[in-house]
C-alpha cells in the first residue's frame, strides 16, 4: 500500500484514491466537503448544496460527490463509457474566486494530470437546465481531446440572477478516472487498490446492478405509477409551497427545502417516465415546464430566507 | 506622436467570437478617439484564446483647441436676460464684448476650450469601450457587476513615445490598467512589463504566445503539411476549423497521428466528420486513394515528451468515437442489406409538421410528385419515384441521429448496400442540394426530379396550412426552397408551368380534404332533420328530447354549426386554389432578387413577367435575359424610346378620338420616303419576329425588332403625326400601332426605365 506521502506524488491506482484525492485537495481549498443527496438526481447540480445555494448572498463553498442517474444511458452494464448511475464530482463556491481556473488546474495536478505533459484546454461551452430555469457560461474541460470537466459561472438559477454569481465544475468521476487510470472498459477500473485483501473493480460492484436497472428502466418500470408519482410529487411541492409560512406554535418556518424535494422527485420521475419512451416530442417541453415552475417557485421562496440572504434566522417568539 | 497599446486579458475566449472581437475593438475604440479630437495613422486588432489585444500608431498628443462664439441677449435687454445668459455660460460680464448686429447692439462671447490630452481621452474611451462591448453573449463573475465575455483580470493601457512609455490610469470596477501581462498559461505563466507594442509582442513571443491569429492559422496549416508529407498524406483544408482552432491555442502545436487499421473502412466522410465535430482534428488522406488514413490535431503546449502522452491521449478518444461511428455503420448497414423496411416504417412516427403529417406521408407525396415530374426532366418516372422513395431513409440511421450533417451522404451509401442503382443513390444524397448559394445544382435526371419534388412539395404543404414566409421571418427556409427550385430549373433547362404544376399539387393532396370539412356536422343536422320529418317520431326519453320545440331548437343549432362548417370549407377550398398563383408571385419576387444578382434589372424583369408562359422559368429568363443584351446596346436604347413614343402618341390620340387605332394602315396612304420605309421595315421584320417567337428564340426577336430602330428614328425626324388630312392622319396611327403591336410581344416595354 502506497503511504499518504507518496500518494502525492504517485499517480492514482484506484477509482476511489481519485476521488479521495479531490476530496482532500477541495478540503484544503476550504470547500465544506459534504456528503452526496439522499435523492435520485440526474446531476450533481440538483443537490440542493448547488441549485439552492447558489442563490441568494451569502457566500458558500461546498465539495461532494453526487451519485447521478440517467435511465435513458443505460447500457446493461455493456457499454465501455455509458451508464444509467455513475457519480460526478461537483464544486461550487460563490463568489466564483479569482483564481478559480487555477484552484481547478491545481485538481488536475492532484490527480496526477500534470499540465506540463497534457494538453489542457478551455472550450466554449454555455450550460442550460431547462428544468431548473438555470444557464451559465464557461467551458467544458479538454485534456488531450477529451472532455473532463464543465465549468460554468452561474448566471441563473430558479429564473434569478445569482448575484454574487458561483463558480461550479463538474467532475464526470468514471471517465475521468479511467483517463487517469488507463483503463479501457469502466467495469474493469479497480474500486479499491488492488492490492487490496479483496481487491473489486468497479464492475464486481456496479456490472449486475446496471443491468437490472437497465431492465427496470427501459421494460419494466410501471408508467401509471410513474405518472401519478410524478403528478404527487407536483401536488406535494405546490401544498408545501402555499402552506403558510406560521406553523400552528406562531413560528415562522418557510419550507424551501422540502419544497425542492418534491422538485427533484418530480424531474427524476419525468426522467424515467421518458426512458420507458412513454413521453412524445411535444409532451416533453410541457413536462419539462412543470418542473421548471416547481424549481422557480422553490427559488422564490429560499431567496426570502436565511440561507440566501445570510441574515441570522428568526427567533422563535418566546414561548412558541 | 505616441502610439497606444491595450490588451483586454481575460480567461479563455470562445474562439468563434474572437474575430469579431477584434473588429469591434477596433472600431469602437478609434471611433471613439475621432470622435473626442484625436487622429491616428494606423491601428491593428488582435487576439488569442485569453487576451484582446490593440495597436494604435501615431496618436495626436492632444486633441485640438476649439473656439466656439456664443450669442447673448441685447445690450439694451433687461438685467434678468443678461444675467440668464451669464449663468448659462459661467462667465462674468467682463468676458463679454459688445457687437453690432442686425438688430442693434448684442453681447457675444468667444468659449475657448482648451485640447484635452490623449491619455484622457484614451482612459474615457476605452473604459466605456470596455463597459459596453458588444459581445454576443456576456457574463458576470464572482461579486461584482461588470459583464465581459468571460472573467477579465488585467487590463494593459499604455502610450509610449520617444520619451518612454507611460501607463494610462484606468480603473474598471477594481480592475486597474497597468503595463504587465502573462504568457502561456503553462509554459511561462509569469507576469512581465511591456514598454510598447514592438517589446510587447516580442515578449510574448519568448513567453510562447503568437499574437496574430493569422500567423497561428499559418503556423498550424505549414507544420501540419510538412508532418503529412513526410508520411506520404495531404491535408484536407477546411478554413473554418482552421480558423477555430487558431482561436483555441497561444502556441499551436500539431501533432500527427494513424487512424487505426480497424476503422479505415469507414466511409471518408463518416471519418471527416467524426474527428472534425468531436475533436477539431484535420483529416490526412492518401493523395492517390482519398482514403482519410491519419489525423492532425492542434495542442497547446510543448512537452517533454514531444506530445507523446498528448497524442496517446487524442487516440485513445478517437477510437472511443471510431468506435462509436463504427458500431453505428455496422448496424446500418445490415438495416440497408435488409431493405431499410425498418426506417421506411419509423418514418411513419417522425413528425414532419404537425398539420403536414409525417416524414412517411411527406415522402409518399414527394414520391408521387417525382414520378409527374420525371419526363420533364428526362428521369424515367418509376426510377424517380423510388429514389423519392429511399431518400430520407437515412434520417432513420444511427449515424445520421449522431451526425444530422451526413444525412443525404450516408442514405447514398445505404441505397447502395441496399441494390438500387447508382442513379437512385445518387438521388438520395443530391436531393437536398442546391442548399446555399454555393452549393452544386444536380443535373443527374433523377436526382433533378427528387430535389425539384423535394422543394414543390415543402412550397406548397406550408402555402397549403398557410405558413408564408413574412417579412423577415421565414422558419421553414422558404425562400431558400424557390431559389432552390429556380437554380435547378433554370440551370437544367427544365421545362415545366408551375402554375399548373403546384394546381395538380394542391388539387391531389389538399383540396380533397378540404372539400370534405364539415361532413360530421352536416350529416349531424341531417340525422336530427330525417327523424323529425319521420311520422312516427315522439320525443321520448329515448331519443333525448323533452318535447318537439326542444328537438326543434336543437336541430336549428346543428343546422347553424353545420352552416358555419361549409361556410369554413369554401373559405379554404378559396384559400387552396389561390394557391398556385399566388405561389408563382412568390416564385417571381425570388427570380427577381436571383435575376438581379446576375446583372438583369429588376424592370427589365417586371416588363417579361406579364407576357404569356410566365410560369415557365426558362422562357421567362431567355426572355428577360435576350431584352437585357439589346437594351445595352445603342440601338436598343434608341428603339426603346422609339417604341415608347410611339406608344404615347397612341395612348393620347386614342383618349382623344375614343378609338383604338390596331388595324388597316396601308402604305398607298403614305406621304413620305421615311413612311414607306417603315411600312417596308414592318413588312420584313414582322414575320421574323413571330417566326423567332414560335421557336422561343428571343435573341432573334429582339433583334428582329432591333431593326425597326433606325426607320423609326427616321420617321420621327420627318414625319409630323397629326395632320389635316384624317386618312393621312388615321393612317399613320395605324401605321404606330403596328409598332406597339410588334414591341408587345415581346415584351411590356412600357415597363422599363429610361
Amino acid at each position: 500500500m502506497t503511504s499518504p506521502k507518496d500518494n502525492q506524488t504517485a499517480k492514482p491506482v484506484c477509482f476511489q484514491d481519485v476521488i479521495l484525492r479531490l476530496q482532500s485537495y477541495w478540503a484544503a481549498q476550504g470547500c465544506a466537503v459534504l456528503q452526496p443527496y439522499d435523492m435520485e438526481v440526474g446531476a450533481g447540480t440538483f443537490h440542493p448544496a448547488t441549485t439552492l445555494r447558489s442563490l441568494g448572498a451569502r457566500p458558500w463553498a461546498a465539495a461532494y460527490v453526487q451519485p447521478s442517474r440517467r435511465p435513458t444511458d443505460g447500457r446493461y452494464g455493456e457499454n465501455p463509457n455509458r451508464l444509467q448511475h455513475y457519480y460526478q464530482y461537483q464544486v461550487i463556491i460563490k463568489p466564483s474566486p479569482e483564481n478559480l481556473q487555477e484552484l481547478y488546474l491545481g485538481s488536475l495536478k492532484a490527480i496526477g494530470l500534470d499540465p506540463m505533459i497534457h494538453d489542457v484546454r478551455f472550450v466554449e461551452d454555455d450550460w442550460e437546465s431547462p428544468t431548473l430555469g438555470a444557464w451559465g457560461l464557461g467551458w467544458e474541460v479538454w485534456c488531450d481531446g477529451m472532455e473532463v470537466s464543465q465549468f460554468t459561472y452561474f448566471q441563473q438559477v430558479g429564473g434569478h440572477d445569482c448575484r454574487p454569481v458561483s463558480g461550479e465544475l463538474t467532475y464526470g468521476l468514471e471517465r475521468l478516472a479511467m483517463y487517469v487510470l488507463g483503463v479501457e472498459h469502466v467495469m474493469d477500473m479497480p474500486f479499491n487498490h488492488p492490492d487490496s485483501p479483496i481487491p473489486l473493480t468497479y464492475g464486481d460492484i456496479f456490472r449486475q446492478p446496471e443491468r437490472e436497472y437497465s431492465r427496470w428502466n427501459f421494460d419494466q418500470a410501471d408508467t401509471a405509477t410513474l405518472l401519478q408519482h410524478f403528478k404527487d410529487a407536483e401536488a406535494e411541492c405546490d401544498r408545501i409551497l402555499n402552506a403558510s409560512e406560521t406553523d400552528s406554535a406562531g413560528r415562522s418556518i418557510p419550507m424551501a427545502h422540502p419544497a425542492y424535494d418534491q422538485a427533484i422527485k418530480a424531474s427524476h420521475l419525468f426522467n424515467l417516465l421518458d426512458a420507458r419512451g412513454v413521453i412524445s416530442v411535444t409532451e416533453r417541453q410541457a413536462y419539462i415546464g412543470r418542473v421548471r415552475a416547481l424549481a422557480k417557485r422553490c427559488a422564490d421562496l429560499f431567496v426570502t430566507t436565511s440561507a440566501a440572504t445570510g441574515e441570522p434566522l428568526p427567533a422563535f417568539p418566546a414561548g412558541a | 506622436m505616441p502610439d497606444l497599446l491595450i490588451e483586454l486579458f481575460s480567461e479563455e475566449i470562445p474562439a468563434r467570437m474572437q474575430g469579431r472581437a477584434r473588429e469591434d475593438l477596433k472600431k469602437l475604440v478609434t471611433d471613439g478617439l475621432v470622435q473626442a479630437g484625436l487622429t491616428y495613422a494606423s491601428a491593428g486588432a488582435f487576439s488569442t484564446p485569453r487576451r484582446l489585444v490593440l495597436t494604435v500608431e501615431g496618436l495626436t498628443a492632444h486633441s485640438p483647441t476649439t473656439r466656439e462664439e456664443r450669442k447673448g441677449p441685447r445690450t439694451d435687454a433687461p438685467e434678468a436676460a443678461l444675467e440668464g445668459f451669464l449663468r448659462s455660460t459661467g462667465l462674468t460680464k467682463d468676458q463679454l464684448q459688445a457687437r453690432d448686429d442686425k438688430k442693434g447692439q448684442v453681447w457675444f462671447t468667444v468659449i475657448q476650450k482648451p485640447g484635452r490630452p490623449a491619455a484622457d481621452i484614451v482612459a474615457e474611451v476605452l473604459e466605456a469601450v470596455i463597459r459596453n462591448f458588444p459581445w454576443p453573449k456576456s457574463m458576470r463573475w464572482g461579486a461584482g457587476s461588470l459583464r465581459w465575455v468571460r472573467p477579465l483580470h488585467s487590463i494593459i493601457c499604455l502610450l509610449s513615445d520617444e520619451a518612454g512609455a507611460t501607463v494610462v490610469p484606468l480603473s474598471v470596477e477594481g480592475i486597474i490598467s497597468g503595463n504587465t501581462t502573462r504568457g502561456h498559461r503553462f509554459m511561462a505563466p509569469d507576469a512581465f512589463t511591456v514598454s510598447g507594442f514592438d517589446d510587447y509582442a516580442a515578449k510574448l513571443r519568448r513567453a510562447k504566445v503568437m499574437l496574430d491569429s493569422a500567423e497561428r492559422e499559418a503556423a498550424i496549416r505549414q507544420e501540419a503539411a510538412n508532418l503529412a508529407f513526410a508520411r506520404g498524406w495531404e491535408i484536407m483544408s477546411d478554413d473554418s476549423l482552421l480558423s477555430e482552432v487558431a482561436g483555441l491555442v497561444e502556441w499551436p502545436v500539431p501533432l500527427m497521428g494513424a487512424i487505426e487499421d480497424r476503422f479505415l473502412s469507414l466511409p471518408p466522410e463518416v471519418l471527416q466528420t467524426s474527428m472534425k465535430e468531436h475533436q477539431k482534428f484535420f483529416s490526412a488522406r492518401t493523395p492517390k486513394t482519398g482514403r482519410i488514413e491519419g489525423f492532425i490535431t492542434v495542442a497547446n503546449i510543448e512537452t517533454s515528451d514531444h506530445g507523446e502522452t498528448i497524442l496517446k491521449g487524442n487516440l485513445r478518444v478517437l477510437a472511443a468515437r471510431l468506435s462509436d461511428a463504427a458500431f453505428f455503420w455496422d448496424n446500418d448497414l445490415r438495416e440497408a442489406r435488409a431493405g431499410m423496411t425498418d426506417w421506411a416504417e419509423g418514418l411513419r412516427s417522425v413528425t414532419f409538421q404537425s398539420q403536414l403529417g409525417s416524414q412517411a406521408d411527406r415522402v409518399a407525396r414527394i414520391a408521387a410528385l417525382a414520378r409527374e415530374i420525371a419526363p420533364l426532366v428526362g428521369a424515367d418516372p418509376d426510377q424517380a419515384e423510388e429514389a423519392a422513395k429511399i431518400a430520407k431513409l437515412d434520417l432513420r440511421s444511427a449515424m445520421v441521429g449522431e451526425f444530422p450533417e451526413l444525412q443525404g451522404t450516408m442514405g447514398r451509401y445505404y441505397a447502395l448496400e441496399a441494390g438500387h442503382p447508382t442513379a437512385i443513390a445518387d438521388a438520395a444524397r443530391d436531393h437536398y442540394s442546391p442548399l446555399g448559394p454555393s452549393d452544386a445544382v444536380p443535373s443527374a435526371p433523377v436526382s433533378v426530379a427528387v430535389a425539384l419534388s423535394d422543394k414543390l412539395d415543402t412550397l406548397t404543404g406550408f402555402w397549403a396550412i398557410d405558413e408564408k414566409p413574412t417579412g423577415s421571418k421565414d422558419p421553414f427556409a422558404l425562400r431558400r426552397a424557390a431559389l432552390g427550385v429556380i437554380r435547378l430549373v433554370l440551370g437544367n433547362g427544365v421545362r415545366v408551368g408551375f402554375e399548373e404544376l403546384a394546381k395538380r399539387v394542391i388539387d391531389r393532396e389538399y383540396l380533397p380534404a378540404a372539400q370534405s370539412l364539415g361532413e360530421d356536422e352536416i350529416a349531424c343536422a341531417g340525422e336530427l332533420r330525417r327523424n323529425l320529418n319521420d311520422p312516427n317520431w315522439q320525443p321520448t326519453l329515448l331519443s333525448g328530447f323533452a318535447s318537439r320545440a326542444d328537438a326543434e331548437a336543437e336541430l336549428s343549432k346543428r343546422q347553424t354549426t353545420a352552416d358555419e362548417a361549409i361556410r369554413h370549407r369554401g373559405e379554404v377550398s378559396e384559400r387552396l386554389e389561390a394557391i398556385p398563383a399566388d405561389l408563382l408571385t412568390f416564385f417571381h419576387d425570388r427570380l427577381k432578387v436571383f435575376l438581379k444578382d446576375q446583372g438583369i434589372r429588376h424592370d427589365i424583369i417586371d416588363a417579361v413577367l406579364s407576357m404569356p408562359g410566365n410560369d415557365d422559368l426558362v422562357l421567362l429568363v431567355n426572355r428577360a435575359t435576350a431584352l437585357n443584351d439589346v437594351l445595352k446596346t445603342d440601338d436598343g436604347t434608341n428603339l426603346l424610346q422609339g417604341l415608347k413614343r410611339a406608344s404615347n402618341i397612341l395612348t393620347q390620340a386614342e383618349a382623344k378620338d375614343g378609338v383604338e387605332y390596331s388595324f388597316g394602315a396601308d402604305v398607298k396612304f403614305a406621304e413620305t420616303d421615311q413612311e414607306r420605309a417603315l411600312f417596308a421595315a414592318l413588312d420584313k421584320a414582322e414575320p421574323a419576329i413571330r417566326e423567332a417567337l414560335r421557336l422561343e428564340d428571343f435573341q432573334a426577336a429582339t433583334q428582329g425588332i432591333a431593326t425597326l430602330r433606325a426607320p423609326i428614328d427616321a420617321f420621327f425626324e420627318a414625319v409630323q403625326i397629326n395632320t389635316d388630312n384624317q386618312i393621312v392622319r388615321r393612317n399613320r396611327l395605324n401605321l404606330l400601332s403596328r409598332i406597339r403591336e410588334a414591341g408587345r410581344q415581346i415584351a411590356d416595354f412600357g415597363k422599363i426605365e429610361g
